[in-house]
């Protein structure tokens, strides 16, 4: 083993119980640390990998900004996990044995036998002054330039249809239209309320005048 | 520079669409209120325009591609992108008074529409698992938003949540079958999928995995039994404007997905995939018609009735042959048909308020409106599948490409339980013409809404009597895009 391996078996070990810390911690703002944790890691895979520039964009965006943001999120909403936990343990009798069969399916096709590391020929390494970034940019504006730009249509949607399920009028606004004022109806103004006769107080005459006579 | 031109001339229909998507959004800011009708003009004259360049550039049995072959442009695409746009036209007019009454007759209404639209066909002429994979996001993703565009409605929020929950699972599946079958054949082109399987791959059950998690992401979307638990609700709890849509047009892209990813990319594995197709279209038959029989709203029962159409489509793809992906085709475009204006009758119905979305709301409808009891009549009878209306012979084509194929006992079965599926057709044909409307308020609506809608019924008719002309351009269309 050389030292490359070593750095991956490190950077693995403590993925995995950073992903492990994501889903048991009982505090969601320690579950979304690990996640951090997690995110970061994986970029230093990615940079034994060679993969510089998606390990820089990993780190800038998830764990620049996407995860602060998250943490914002669970800071200020009121969680209360053991509500989500609720039921687990009726679910588990069930959910255990379905798992462990779907993962072992999982494992029977893509374990090593068709996935393996002799299956597979080992990357040749780049030459020094290789631009993974240059490459990746090449890629993305020749070949893929539909997928690229079909993902910034998606994005596109996705601000205009947070706007439109969000953004209302001001309340406040005390602006008032004439055109509205003159459609205006009765029935939107008047509201007829059907009351009872009120019977007892002519009774109530009555009886005193029976009184007088 | 010209290799760029000539892509972005077969890409021509999808860059107006595109290009009216955003003008309507920036429209709509300028736009005071009492002239928004100007953004549905302008929506219409964009799908106008699109449609006279996906004619105009239309060349007969051509088949090009752009992109590094990522999109390509050949005659399948081209009718089925024609049929959207018309039917998104015909569906923006049956629901303008519905939507301008409800507060939704916004720029991103359209807008959304559009770009729903454009993923569409995307998925349509997408030749790329990357590329098609996109044009569903898009797709997905306009639709969560128009969901629950009534924001004030909880079951529309409702309905939105379960749907963005369900699809973006869904979504997770497909991606994970493609990666899968990356794994294998290293590349993503279809084409070039469908070269690296003809050689023999050599891992097969990875790829009968991939194949079973593509079948599990397309059930989904289609809304087949297993994996329908999604389309009653959100069927149910959606504006039924957003369900006509919903409904009908996007189904017209989840069948060409189908075609591109099963028959295009993954024909040799046929065998594996025409089993699975098998048991999602005996179960969707059977569920769909069952559960429909007990169901007292409307909207979900056409959600059931969609889910028993779907089984019936798939009878056309399992049967692995020309002759089932044209009667497929041809299935999918009567169903799009029928569902227009089945949702186009309901929203006749709907006024300021009110949603005429249980089937009592249909009472007497005879008394109220003979004609268009008689409109509805025709599209329940088409829907059931009777005699001389499009329905039957849909059906029809569907069953004998299936019986062709040697699917004897299923085809048996199919038609017992189109059968059992007439009687809730059929009880919304009583419930029109033998009981006493519940209210009598006159139905008001546009002329041009209830020429269309006239239109509509009467064509599933007159198609139902003469089909040739149909079938024929949907034979055209399978026949002459693949090599």
């Amino acid at each position: 083993m050389n030292f490359n391996d070593y750095v991956f078996y490190v950077l693995a070990a403590i993925l995995l119980f950073a992903g492990l810390r994501v889903i048991t911690s009982r505090n969601p703002v320690h579950a979304a640390l690990h996640l951090v944790l997690a995110f970061f890691t994986a970029a230093g895979i990615w940079l034994l990998l060679e993969a510089e520039f998606l390990a820089i964009a990993l780190v800038l965006v998830y764990v620049g900004a996407v995860m602060v943001l998250f943490l914002f999120v669970v800071m200020m909403l009121d969680i209360n996990l053991d509500k989500l936990r609720e039921g687990f343990w009726e679910a588990l009798p069930i959910a255990l044995p379905v798992g462990i069969l779907m993962t072992l399916e999982m494992v029977m096709i893509l374990g090593s036998k068709h996935f393996g590391v002799d299956r597979v020929a080992a990357p040749t390494p780049h030459p020094a002054g290789y631009s993974n970034t240059a490459e990746l940019g090449r890629q993305l504006y020749t070949d893929y330039l539909l997928p690229f730009e079909l993902a910034s249509v998606v994005l596109l949607v996705a601000i205009v249809a947070a706007i439109a399920l969000t953004l209302r009028d001001r309340k406040d606004s005390k602006f008032i239209d004439p055109a509205e004022q003159v459609k205006v109806k009765r029935a939107d103004r008047i509201r007829m309320v059907s009351m009872p006769a009120d019977v007892e107080i002519p009774a109530a005459a009555e009886t005193e005048g029976k009184d007088k006579a | 520079m010209n290799a760029i031109q000539s892509d972005l001339y077969a890409a021509l229909p999808e860059i107006i669409i595109l290009c009216m998507a955003m003008f309507v959004l920036l429209l709509d800011l300028f736009l005071k209120s009492h002239n928004r009708s100007l953004i549905y003009i302008f929506t219409q004259l964009g799908l106008a325009a699109a449609a006279v360049v996906t004619a105009c550039t239309h060349n007969v049995s051509v088949v090009s591609y752009a992109f590094n072959g990522m999109f390509v442009d050949d005659p399948l695409s081209d009718v089925l992108k024609l049929m959207m746009y018309l039917t998104t036209s015909v569906m923006l007019v049956y629901t303008r008074q519905y939507v301008s009454l409800r507060d939704m007759f916004r720029g991103e209404y359209f807008a959304l529409t559009l770009f729903a639209l454009l993923g569409m066909m995307i998925m349509v002429s997408g030749q790329h698992f990357l590329t098609l994979y996109m044009g569903l996001e898009l797709l997905s993703l306009c639709l969560y938003a128009l969901v629950a565009m009534d924001r004030d409605n909880p079951r529309a929020t409702e309905a939105a949540m379960k749907y963005f929950v369900l699809g973006a699972l869904s979504s997770g599946m497909l991606l994970y079958g493609m990666s899968m079958l990356y794994g294998v054949t290293g590349t993503l082109d279809v084409a070039e999928v469908a070269n690296a399987l003809l050689q023999g791959a050599p891992d097969r059950s990875v790829l009968v995995l991939g194949v079973v998690f593509l079948i599990a992401g397309l059930g989904f979307k289609l809304g087949a039994v297993p994996f329908q638990m999604w389309v009653p609700d959100v069927y149910h709890g959606a504006p039924t404007a957003v369900t006509l849509f919903i409904g009908s047009v996007t189904k017209l892209a989840a069948f060409a997905f189908m075609i591109r990813l099963l028959i295009q990319g993954l024909y040799v594995l046929a065998i594996d995939w025409q089993g699975m197709l098998a048991i999602m279209a005996v179960l969707s038959i059977l569920i769909g018609n069952i559960t429909a029989i007990a169901q007292t709203n409307l909207k979900r029962m056409l959600a059931y009735s969609t889910i028993s159409h779907v089984g019936y489509l798939l009878y056309g793809f399992m049967s692995a042959g020309t002759n089932g992906y044209v009667s497929a085709m041809f299935y999918i475009m009567a169903y799009v048909l029928m569902t227009l204006g089945g949702f186009g009758i309901m929203l006749l119905l709907s006024r300021k308020g009110f949603e005429a979305d249980n089937l009592e709301d249909l009472k007497g409808l005879n008394q109220r409106s003979p004609w268009y009891a008689f409109l509805m009549l025709i599209i329940m009878f088409s829907m059931a599948g009777v005699p001389p209306t499009l329905g039957f012979y849909a059906k029809f084509a569907v069953l004998q490409a299936a019986l062709q194929a040697g699917f004897v006992g299923l085809v048996i079965f199919a038609v017992v339980m189109a059968a059992i599926g007439g009687f809730y057709y059929l009880r919304v044909v009583k419930l029109m013409y033998f009981d006493e409307p519940l209210d009598n308020t006159p139905i008001k609506a546009p002329i041009d809404m209830k020429v269309l809608l006239s239109l509509n019924a009467l064509l599933l008719l007159a198609l139902g009597m003469f089909p040739q002309r149909l079938m024929d351009i949907c034979a055209y269309a399978i026949t002459h895009s693949f090599q």
